[in-house]
């Protein structure tokens, strides 16, 4: 997975994204936000949901608890 | 009589205007769907193999005109049969012993499940290497152009420029583009359907050599 390294720590990507998610953001948002191309936010997105550290509200994406733990 | 069974895996060939063929893949940039590109241009290509000449010299080239293509909203996609280890050791290559960071994702299609979606797989060039295939896909998934170039030519990226320069102008002026047009050229006004359309086309102060060749300049 290109989020998660095989220790289950974050990519720097990841946590950039994670981050920007702090306030709930569409994939255009956080892709401004971080200042990657839309294409590789939406793959990190994917996979952030999948782990449940993001969660999908409308078009909006939303930091869950797992999600706030990993940032510490 | 006996059958012979053919043992040829199907090749499908995509069609132009028509929705590009969907994915997901493995790519260096992380497990990539063809619609995390929706709202870009993307131009996706295949190249033979890593670690081969031509295709380090279209690498570098592609990374060359990577600039001009994000200021036209194109992202870049690399596809080959290889593995994401060998895609990561050849680009890491590249960048050490050439000064070049190669910033798109490559796809790592050991199953060749996305060159056989795309026709990337000529057998009468190499059963085992994709050619070196050209898509452009626009922001709404269309596949709009293609260019299927030898293993033994290297591709031009002044024309892979231009292509995406005409298609883009098309879209915005709903013109066609001649020969050899380049930015800033006369493009050419859409051929008139009706007789009275005609008519109304040689009035209409158009470069005109005959009524169904009209051309102006644009701005």
């Amino acid at each position: 997975m290109a989020c998660i390294n095989p220790d289950g720590t974050l990519t720097p990507t990841a946590l950039q994204v994670l981050k920007a998610a702090e306030q709930p953001k569409t994939a255009a948002e956080l892709a401004q936000a971080v200042a990657l191309p839309l294409y590789r936010v939406r793959s990190s997105l994917r996979e952030l949901v999948g782990s449940g550290f993001l969660k999908e509200e409308g078009e909006r994406f939303v930091l869950t608890e797992a999600g706030r733990a990993k940032l510490g | 009589m006996s059958e012979e069974i053919s043992t040829t895996p199907t090749t499908s060939f995509p069609r132009l205007n028509e929705p590009a063929p969907d994915f997901e893949a493995v790519t260096t940039h992380g497990t990539i769907r063809l619609s995390d590109f929706r709202d870009s241009w993307l131009i996706l290509f295949s190249h033979p193999a890593d670690f081969t000449p031509v295709c380090t010299t279209e690498f570098l080239a592609f990374t060359e005109i990577y600039p001009e293509l994000q200021k036209r909203g194109v992202e870049l996609l690399g596809l080959s049969i290889d593995s994401v280890y060998s895609h990561i050791a050849w680009t890491r290559n590249i960048e050490e012993k050439m000064g070049v960071k190669i910033p798109f994702p490559i796809i790592a299609d050991l199953d060749k499940k996305v060159a056989t979606l795309y026709g990337m797989i000529q057998p009468g060039e190499s059963k085992t290497e994709t050619v070196r295939a050209v898509f452009i896909i626009d922001p709404k998934g269309i596949l709009r152009a293609m260019i299927y170039y030898p293993l033994s030519t290297g591709r031009n990226m002044d024309e892979i420029l231009r292509l995406i320069d005409a298609l883009q102008t098309s879209d915005q002026y709903q013109v066609a583009t001649p020969a050899n047009w380049r930015p800033g050229d006369k493009v050419i006004v859409p051929p008139p359907t009706t007789t009275e359309m005609a008519e109304e086309r040689l009035k209409a102060g158009y470069e005109c050599v005959d009524w169904y060749l009209c051309k102006k300049t644009l701005g």
